[in-house]
């Protein structure tokens, strides 16, 4: 089942002068269709302005299509009185940590979702501690936010949309801001969401890097998707990527630049280990 | 430089008074203030004094940082009683130049020393022994009578409590400005008030635009996780009340009932009375 769906959407950001009249039209998704399957790992590439946060802040019914229609867990976001249910369907994990958490100590904070939900004062405990596991962030649990690094307050924000037990979790650029090791662990913890809890996860990102172990990825560029398929796919097609400007991963480049030299390697290597088994076959 | 000063002062330890629900500290402290303006003489004082000082000993809190709260307001202290002490009407002790005391000046003088040195004295004990967000929640549950007359408690709480979140964010977002500022060659040391003041605008412009856009972030990271207003809320770490509450509550009453009782009897009040006037010569 497509746990969402995306038809033929279109959003358009009005700028507008002091009367109402509107002077400025952005078109920020241009007939964007995209579809994610339950248990799926879907990454969404693309460079700053390539509408891959407008696309996000849709699915959480943030904001609303200007054309064409979003379904989230068979909801339409446009519907009014299922908002709620949108909003806690598909968790959202947003670029600043600073800027998202609300508590004062990290069970508090993870413990707000479900408040808003209104569950049971016990159940909550009961999310709290499995969410804060499952980022690995239980030892924390009693810290105050503000003590922790980005990447453990990143891990704090998914916990905290986790508990709210929604059926995906929309990560908009959830590493922008973090050092690389606060990356490795928020991207360690979100493919252990993935894997082990085979909680459906779209992560919206310009690190290529992590989106390498995505079940598919889609390309977005000027509010259209230019590519998609699975990372070896995409991958593969150095020049296009290169002339969207994004930074193909070190070793499927490697790879590419190798075989432009004539060296007789298959296509979609990705990982550092693919391409020295490949070369050794060359020998 | 900005990073040691502590909002809030929570001084942290465990002990009867730091356990108890924050209504009680809360309606304690108000009663407390209310008991301090019904006395009529000095026994209802002392025994107001006694009964501070053993719930300051109860609570575990060293007493210097109690008395640290009252330098904040010495300046008002110290003018109300001089106030007080000159301009009071009355028999005359002495005076000088244009200034007189009179007996009954000194009497309203050291009747409103101690009543703001122990009002002081008793609130600060409610912030030090209980936490901001402990204390939020005892005015969001002990004021939510309120919601009768439309006032909307629980988003009011949740503002203090993000406030009190972002204290420290805000903080350090200043410092980074001031920083940057300094390294541009900004001054914020020389000159008099009027030109400090001037160097500070660079950094309130630029702290001001960061917090909006934090709190337009925050507000959308929030409805993203479905708040929508006090309402249908349920609570993580609701308050109930325990037996030492019951237990507290019992002990705060009755030392108000009985001290204003004592405080204005009129026998005790008369015999006061007539060792203040024997001073006052006839």
């Amino acid at each position: 089942m497509d746990i969402v769906k995306a038809e033929d959407l279109v959003y358009e950001y009005i700028r507008r002068d002091e009367e109402g009249n509107p002077t400025d039209v952005t078109t920020a998704l241009d007939h964007v269709d995209i579809d994610v399957r339950q248990g799926e790992f879907v990454g969404i590439l693309g460079h700053n302005g390539s509408g891959k946060s407008t696309f996000a802040k849709h699915l959480n019914a943030i904001l609303y299509p200007t054309e064409g229609t979003v379904y989230v867990g068979g909801m339409n976001t446009k519907d009014d009185d299922k908002l709620w249910d949108v909003r806690s369907c598909a968790g959202m994990v947003f670029q600043n940590p600073d800027n998202q958490i609300i508590g004062q100590v990290v069970e508090e904070d993870v413990g707000f979702g479900p408040e808003n939900l209104g569950v049971p004062t016990k159940e909550i405990w009961e999310r709290v501690e499995e969410s804060l596991r499952a980022v690995g962030m239980l030892e924390y649990r009693k810290k105050s936010p503000n003590k922790l690094s980005g990447g453990q307050k990143q891990r704090v924000s998914i916990a905290g949309v986790l508990a709210m037990h929604p059926k995906c979790i929309v990560l908009d650029e959830p590493t922008a801001m973090l050092d690389p090791s606060g990356r490795k662990e928020v991207v360690r913890a979100i493919r252990g969401l993935n894997d082990v809890e085979k909680m459906t996860v779209i992560l919206i990102t310009h690190y290529m890097d992590e989106v390498v172990h995505a079940d598919r990825i889609f390309v977005m560029d000027k509010g259209k998707v230019v590519m998609q398929g699975t990372p070896r796919e995409v991958f593969a097609d150095v020049p296009t990527l290169e002339k969207l400007r994004l930074d193909v991963p070190g070793p499927a480049r490697i790879a590419w630049e190798l075989k432009k030299k004539g060296l007789p390697l298959p296509d979609g290597i990705l990982t550092a280990e693919e391409l020295v088994k490949e070369i050794e076959k060359c020998r | 430089m900005i990073r040691d000063i502590t909002i809030g002062q929570y001084y942290q330890t465990d002990s009867t008074v730091h356990r108890l629900d924050p209504r009680v500290k809360l309606l304690g402290t108000l009663l407390f203030i209310v008991a301090l303006f019904l006395y009529k003489n000095p026994a209802g004082y002392a025994l107001g004094l006694v009964f501070l000082l053993t719930v300051i000993k109860l609570s575990h809190v060293p007493l210097k940082f109690i008395t640290k709260g009252l330098k904040g307001i010495m300046i008002v202290l110290v003018f109300t009683v001089l106030i007080n002490l000159f301009l009071t009407p009355g028999t005359a002790v002495v005076s000088f130049w244009k200034l007189t005391i009179t007996y009954e000046g000194i009497g309203v003088a050291l009747t409103m020393l101690f009543r703001l040195t122990m009002l002081i004295m008793g609130s600060s004990i409610v912030t030090l022994t209980t936490t901001p967000n402990n204390l939020t929640d005892g005015l969001e549950k002990g004021l939510g009578f309120l919601k009768i007359f439309r006032v909307p408690v629980g988003d009011v709480a949740m503002m203090m409590s993000i406030a009190l979140r972002f204290i420290p964010i805000l903080m350090e977002e200043t410092d980074r400005i001031m920083k940057a500022q300094l390294a541009r060659g900004a001054d914020f040391e020389s000159g008099n008030i009027v030109k400090k003041a001037k160097a500070l605008v660079p950094v309130l412009v630029p702290l001001f635009v960061s917090a909006f856009r934090r709190a337009g972030d925050l507000a959308m990271a929030m409805e993203a996780r479905c708040y929508r207003g006090g309402d249908g809320r349920t609570k993580m770490k609701p308050l109930i009340y325990k037996k030492r509450d019951a237990m507290a509550y019992i002990i705060l009453f009755s030392f108000v009932v009985i001290s204003v009782w004592i405080g204005r009897w009129s026998v005790i009040s008369g015999f006061f009375n007539s060792i203040y006037s024997s001073f006052i010569p006839k």
